[in-house]
């Protein structure tokens, strides 16, 4: 059987980014609060972007957002992608106060800019990627 | 009362086909420059001041001097994507007026099209291990689909309709039609039809990322340009008439929560640079804007002042920005990336036209043209970003 294209996945090591996807192991969406002053961060990263402080703790997203804008690709010449075509992209806005890059796994006729999208997860070996879907 | 300008671009060269036919890079780089030091009556050994993004290799910062064969005062490898030689010229400007340097030499060169570089549909993501990268590379977000989220976004918070959007790609392109190098290069690319297009054509092309249409996407050719920056003292004894550089302004964008996406660094680097010109937008005769997308060029007219937030796309409707029409300046009037020239960084020939123009020398010529800005962006409109403002006068 010929090998099926995979996914791209991030590349370790990256330490910023290391304890987002190994949470994502156990299907938990996390982000970063600023302890000194409340900032929300992400990406993830060791400084507060907000004040100078590298006291940041990390919490867990429950996975319900906002989608802010999308698009359907319907072009894409890496291997994975291209057999996946088309697809949406999308920007999220989760409930906590971040916004991030996700796929949202829809018809595209049925998603509408600021409609309400919610958490699921493609596993793979040692990571998950949190794929959205409308709803609930 | 301003100051006077202490720079003014004295030499340009756009390299002259969009298929480079077996010359590299830096072959380009260094045949733009040789033209464009004659276009201003100089040579190798008036530049002291050289600036390049590193398009052409790793450290050209350490290896482009010796190529050359100059001996600079002044380094600067600012690279930031198409946008590098707006902020290149920036500084220019302004180690110029420090007195750090006289003539200063901006350079690129592409071989995009003949390497098939898929620049807006393939991946765009660094081999090494980055933070950002980190979070997106697994969704498959191309280049024209980053644009992509912006336009839509600008639709469903605005209104802006697929239509509008069009009027660019149409205006642009006849003004392609007017300039011969355009007309050569497209057919030389692989358009099987060079001919000046409607909205309909715009909007019947295939969806590369909803919303936006292959025909609303740039060209990728080979290509390159060289420009000279010199001090008064300098343009004083030339023969060309300088395009003198009144104002300047940089600022980037990255994503944020909350974030504004239909407003673009733009919305800061224009308020600079029209402020230090102490100059409005409505007095500019010619608008060079980076238009690597439609949606890039209707956003930065905005953010710069042309039209209020959100009323850009009623404002370029009805061929309001071509050359010939009263209403407001003349957009990208060599044709653009649209359908002129985008080996990939296109920053470079906003100046070079924009200098044409103050010149009298535009093959879609605004009689008597004072005024011009060139405004430039790079890296990915969605995202992150860079854009400088630069503004263009006759004195």
């Amino acid at each position: 059987m010929p090998d099926q294209p995979e996914r791209p996945l991030p590349i370790f090591p990256e330490p910023d980014t290391e304890p987002f996807w190994s949470a994502t192991a156990g299907h938990r969406l996390t982000y970063q609060v600023c302890r000194v002053c409340g900032q929300v961060v992400f990406h993830p990263r060791r400084h507060c972007t907000g004040c100078t402080s590298t006291d940041l703790e990390w919490r867990d997203s429950a996975g319900l957002a906002t989608l802010y804008t999308f698009t359907v690709i319907r072009q894409n010449g890496q291997p994975f992608f291209r057999a996946r075509i088309p697809y949406v992209v999308g920007l999220v806005d989760l409930d906590e106060g971040f916004r991030m890059l996700a796929e949202i796994a829809a018809e595209p006729d049925s998603l509408h800019v600021d409609g309400r999208v919610c958490l699921t997860w493609e596993d793979h070996a040692g990571l998950s990627i949190p794929i959205f879907v409308p709803g609930p | 009362m301003m100051a006077a300008p202490a720079a003014a671009i004295a030499g340009i060269h756009e390299f002259e086909k969009r298929v480079a036919g077996g010359l590299s890079p830096l072959q380009i780089k260094a045949e733009c420059a040789a033209r464009a030091l004659e276009d201003a009556g100089l040579t190798w050994s008036d530049v002291d001041a050289i600036y390049d993004a590193g398009e052409a290799g790793r450290y050209q910062g350490l290896t482009i001097a010796e190529y050359f064969g100059i001996t600079p005062r002044v380094v600067d490898t600012t690279a930031v994507g198409g946008s590098s030689y707006e902020f290149q010229a920036a500084h220019a400007a302004r180690d110029i007026a420090a007195g750090k340097a006289s003539v200063a030499l901006l350079t690129y060169g592409s071989t995009a099209h003949s390497q098939s570089r898929a620049i807006g549909t393939g991946a765009r993501f660094p081999a090494e291990a980055q933070p950002a990268a980190n979070m997106e590379r697994p969704y498959g977000l191309t280049l024209i689909g980053n644009y992509a989220l912006v336009a839509r976004r600008h639709m469903a918070q605005y209104g802006t309709t697929p239509g509008q959007l069009a009027e660019i790609s149409v205006i642009t392109r006849r003004h392609a039609m007017r300039n011969p190098q355009a007309v050569a290069g497209l057919a030389d690319i692989g358009f099987s039809s060079v001919r000046e297009i409607t909205t309909g054509d715009v909007l019947g092309s295939r969806l590369i990322a909803d919303p936006l249409h292959l025909l609303e996407c740039c060209i990728v050719s080979d290509g390159g340009g060289a420009v000279v920056i010199v001090s008064r003292a300098v343009a004083a004894g030339l023969r060309k008439r300088p395009a003198w550089i009144l104002g300047t302004g940089e600022a980037v964008g990255y994503p944020a929560a909350a974030a504004d996406l239909t407003t673009t660094a733009a919305a800061r680097s224009g308020p600079e640079a029209f402020g230090q010109a102490g100059v409005r937008p409505d007095e500019m005769d010619i608008a060079m804007i980076y238009d690597s997308f439609t949606i890039t060029v209707l956003a930065i007219l905005e953010d710069l002042g042309f039209a209020k937030k959100g009323e850009g796309g009623p404002y370029v409707s009805g061929c309001r920005l071509a050359f010939d029409r009263p209403g407001g300046p003349a957009l990208n009037t060599d044709g653009g990336g649209l359908s002129s020239n985008h080996p990939g960084m296109r920053g470079i020939f906003l100046l070079i036209e924009a200098t044409r123009q103050l010149r009298g020398e535009s093959t879609s010529q605004v009689p008597g043209a004072r005024l011009a800005v060139a405004h430039g962006n790079g890296g990915q409109l969605g995202t992150r970003h860079a854009a400088a403002t630069i503004v263009l006068g006759t004195e």
